[in-house]
């Protein structure tokens, strides 16, 4: 990401310190984490230190400090997904791409991630691929799809 | 029309509105809610959108996509007007019969009715099934009915008429008529709004800020989610009010990141309420001036804290503080603050429109309304539910829910997420408000009402919101950053078949601690799910600790698997083991090497011949 669209995002928040959260929000859709020159690049800009700006990082679930995946595949660990077996689903992902769950494939293709709940209760087990909600899944069809991922970028 | 200049234009505007929508227009409403859209309602709403172009009867016919209907397990949900039948589980590809057939020609198609699991009736409206039946939808039935990207379709509904009330009534009688109504926080405190609202009003200062808070931070809830997605007008509205009411020109609603669409909707919904003058200088006339600036929250649970939250929107860590001063005298950057959840703020608009009286006519003494409840997990009807306050468990479980599926048996209700607790069979009949649940050991929080049956283990459950609550500690008092930690090592002892009598016994010590020495709610209320589930399922921590078994069948450490004599050798659970234990050849009975078994729960998924027993 270059630097100058994360000025660009600065400047949208007038540089303030008080939209800290928003900016790093907003730098991460973008670079899809926070990489080490740009969390200095921003605080230089917005005065405040470096320090404060990882406490933030570290203290808030959804921000990354390492580079992710090509293809995120979250899985919703909520408590309806919970009693219908989403711990299930994350150790299947596993298995399947031979990482730890928060890791990412030595090819960078995957990152496999958890989130506490995506207030999609009623379709749990849930996974989220790339964005995509996909509801009522199943270890099988889970390794299918990501099978199926994974070969479409072998293609290519 | 652009701006609407006073509660009179507003009338007229309305008038206009609904003469342009009586008459012989039909609307077809699609639920495209986060559930429904995961389920592909966006393709439907397209596939009617094309179709009706297709057959020439796009003037006679409003494709509508909706907020969330609620019955998100029989996504995708269409509901058409003026006749309110209702499809469920439609699929883009039967989009073109249904127009051809139902749209057309009037006919109903069997095929996309809903049928009842439990008595096997299908049903035509979605007033006649028995989920809604029930319900008291006065939040959430307007859902179905507005494009929530449309202010036309909520000012059609009488939309903005109590803010045009309000403005009229002057802030002491508002203020004496929310009061009145005794609405009690929806976010799970239950505090009275009223009450808030007088002492955040009588707070000398310059400057005060509404909050609404859309943190909705409880695993398994997503209430607040479908209010604002589904009718952002309705929350944006009962702030404005309580901004007029209490003196405030500020507001912000803190919103959770995991909730993109909600975030889309509300910044369309905040923009055209700009548009059309209810937000901003002057609104309709009065002098009064107010506007809302959305917030995303960085996914910390205990952001939902009213303190934690205005640190963050101050762009600081989300840290608890004392509240040795309340946040309605000293809350963001030091001004008196007044936050209620979105729930709460949508349940304003209607005390106006309709008056105390007759909100206190519903729910029970102590707390008057209605609820949303999010009935998920082991339940046939999952979905969002609203009712009136004191409806018993057993109503809404089984007579709204339908009970449990696949014939299971009910054996816990969770209910206010990691705050709260779990209830028993023996609890069933017990009238639901603020008040009986806090009594019981657990509480309303924000409604989640997470459903268990004879194979959730509640160990595993109190592992399970320990674990979460561990994570999402925020690290400031000790009892909470190091005590969670540590129960959760002693309930995963037990959930290991290391546990003894003893473990259980500092579970107990321990939680006490916890509770006396935590600051904010999230620590001294962390102990409620091992609390409860230790007072009302003893029996299943003491097979863990004395036999080493897992009753139901989850706890790894404690199961076995193990293929009986329904085995037809088929062969698919031995393809899919992982690690290709399972042994036995075709139309052999097929044998589980359980020296080398993992637990992971495949071959039991896969078999359709449940042949697979957990020991």
């Amino acid at each position: 990401m270059e630097l100058s669209k994360v000025d660009a995002i600065v400047d949208n928040y007038r540089a303030e310190p008080a939209s800290l959260l928003a900016i790093m929000q907003d730098v991460q859709d973008v670079a899809h984490y926070l990489p080490r020159e740009i969390v200095e690049h921003v605080a230089k800009r917005i005065s405040v230190p470096v320090a404060r700006i990882y406490a933030m990082a570290t203290f808030f679930g959804s921000f990354h400090l390492e580079p992710r995946g090509k293809h995120i595949c979250t899985v919703c660990m909520g408590t309806a997904c919970h009693v219908r077996g989403a711990k299930r689903l994350v150790e299947q992902l596993e298995r399947d791409l031979k990482i730890k769950s928060g890791g990412t494939t030595t090819d960078m293709m995957f990152t496999v991630e958890e989130v506490n709940c995506v207030g999609a209760c009623a379709l749990g087990p849930l996974v989220i691929l790339d964005g995509e909600y996909r509801g009522g899944m199943t270890s099988g069809s889970l390794t299918k799809i990501v099978e199926k991922l994974g070969k479409d970028e072998g293609g290519k | 029309m652009g701006r609407i200049r006073n509660p009179k234009e507003l009338h007229s505007y309305r008038e206009g509105l609904v003469a342009r929508r009586t008459g012989s227009k039909k609307v077809i409403a699609v639920c495209c809610g986060t559930g429904c859209n995961a389920s592909g309602a966006r393709k439907v709403a397209q596939a009617f959108v094309d179709e009706i172009q297709k057959q020439g009867l796009a003037k006679e016919i409003d494709i509508r996509p909706t907020g969330c209907h609620g019955f998100c397990e029989r996504g995708t949900l269409v509901l058409m007007h003026p006749e309110e039948t209702l499809y469920t589980r439609v699929k883009p590809e039967d989009v073109p019969e249904i127009v051809e057939k139902t749209v057309k020609k009037g006919e109903i198609l069997e095929k996309h009715l809903y049928d009842d699991p439990v008595s096997g009736a299908k049903h035509i409206k979605e007033q006649e099934i028995p989920f809604y039946k029930h319900q008291e939808r006065l939040i959430l039935g307007k859902n179905g009915l507005i494009d929530p990207t449309k202010i036309d379709d909520y000012i059609a509904l009488g939309g903005y008429e109590a803010l045009a009330k309000a403005l009229e009534m002057g802030p002491d009688r508002v203020l004496d008529e929310v009061k009145r109504a005794n609405v009690r926080g929806r976010g799970g405190g239950g505090f009275p709004a009223g009450k808030k609202w007088e002492t955040c009003r009588n707070a000398t200062a310059t400057k005060r800020y509404i909050i609404c808070n859309a943190d909705e931070g409880d695993p398994g809830a997503f209430m607040d989610r479908s209010v604002l997605e589904g009718n952002p007008h309705a929350v944006i509205e009962g702030m404005i009010i309580g901004a007029f009411t209490i003196g405030s020109d500020e507001g912000y609603v803190y919103v959770r990141h995991e909730y993109p669409l909600a975030v889309k909707h509300l910044t369309v919904a905040l923009e055209q309420a700009r548009e059309k003058g209810f937000l901003g200088k002057d609104i309709l006339g009065t002098g009064f001036g107010f506007d809302v600036k959305i917030n995303r929250g960085g996914g910390a649970f205990v952001c939902g804290e009213s303190t934690a939250l205005m640190a963050s929107i101050e762009g600081k860590v989300g840290e608890p503080r004392a509240k040795h001063i309340h946040t309605v005298v000293a809350g963001l950057n030091g001004k008196p603050t007044n936050l209620n959840n979105v729930e709460t703020w949508a349940n304003i608009p209607l005390v106006i429109e309709k008056g105390a009286d007759w909100y206190t006519k519903i729910g029970t003494k102590g707390s008057p309304g209605t609820k949303i409840f999010s009935l998920v997990g082991k339940v046939n009807n999952t979905g969002l539910v609203e009712v009136a306050m004191g409806m018993t468990l057993r109503q809404i479980i089984f007579d709204i829910g339908g009970g449990i599926p696949k014939g299971g048996e009910f054996k816990a209700v969770q209910t206010g997420g990691p705050s709260g607790g779990c209830l028993p069979a023996a609890k069933l009949d017990l009238a639901v408000d603020f008040d009986s649940l806090w009594e019981e050991g657990s509480m309303m929080g924000s409604g989640g009402m997470i459903v268990m049956d004879d194979k959730t283990c509640m160990v595993d459950v109190a592992k399970y919101f320990l674990n979460f609550l561990k994570f999402e500690s925020c690290g400031k008092c000790t009892t909470c950053r190091e005590g969670l930690r540590r129960l959760h090592e002693l309930v995963t002892e037990i959930a290991e078949g290391r546990g003894t009598l003893d473990t259980i016994q500092l579970i107990e010590e321990l939680a006490a601690t916890v509770e006396a020495g935590s600051l904010c709610a999230l620590g001294t209320t962390a102990v409620n799910p091992v609390r409860s589930t230790l007072k009302f399922f003893r029996d299943e921590y003491l097979a863990h600790v004395n036999e080493k078994r897992c009753p139901a069948g989850v706890c790894k450490a404690l199961i076995t698997y193990e293929i009986t004599d329904a085995c037809t050798g088929c062969l698919v659970c031995k393809k899919r083991c992982p690690e290709g234990v399972i042994k036995g050849d075709k139309k052999e009975k097929h044998v589980i090497d359980t020296t080398k078994c993992i637990k992971c729960g495949i071959c039991n998924d896969v078999c359709k011949f449940d042949a697979v027993r957990v020991y």
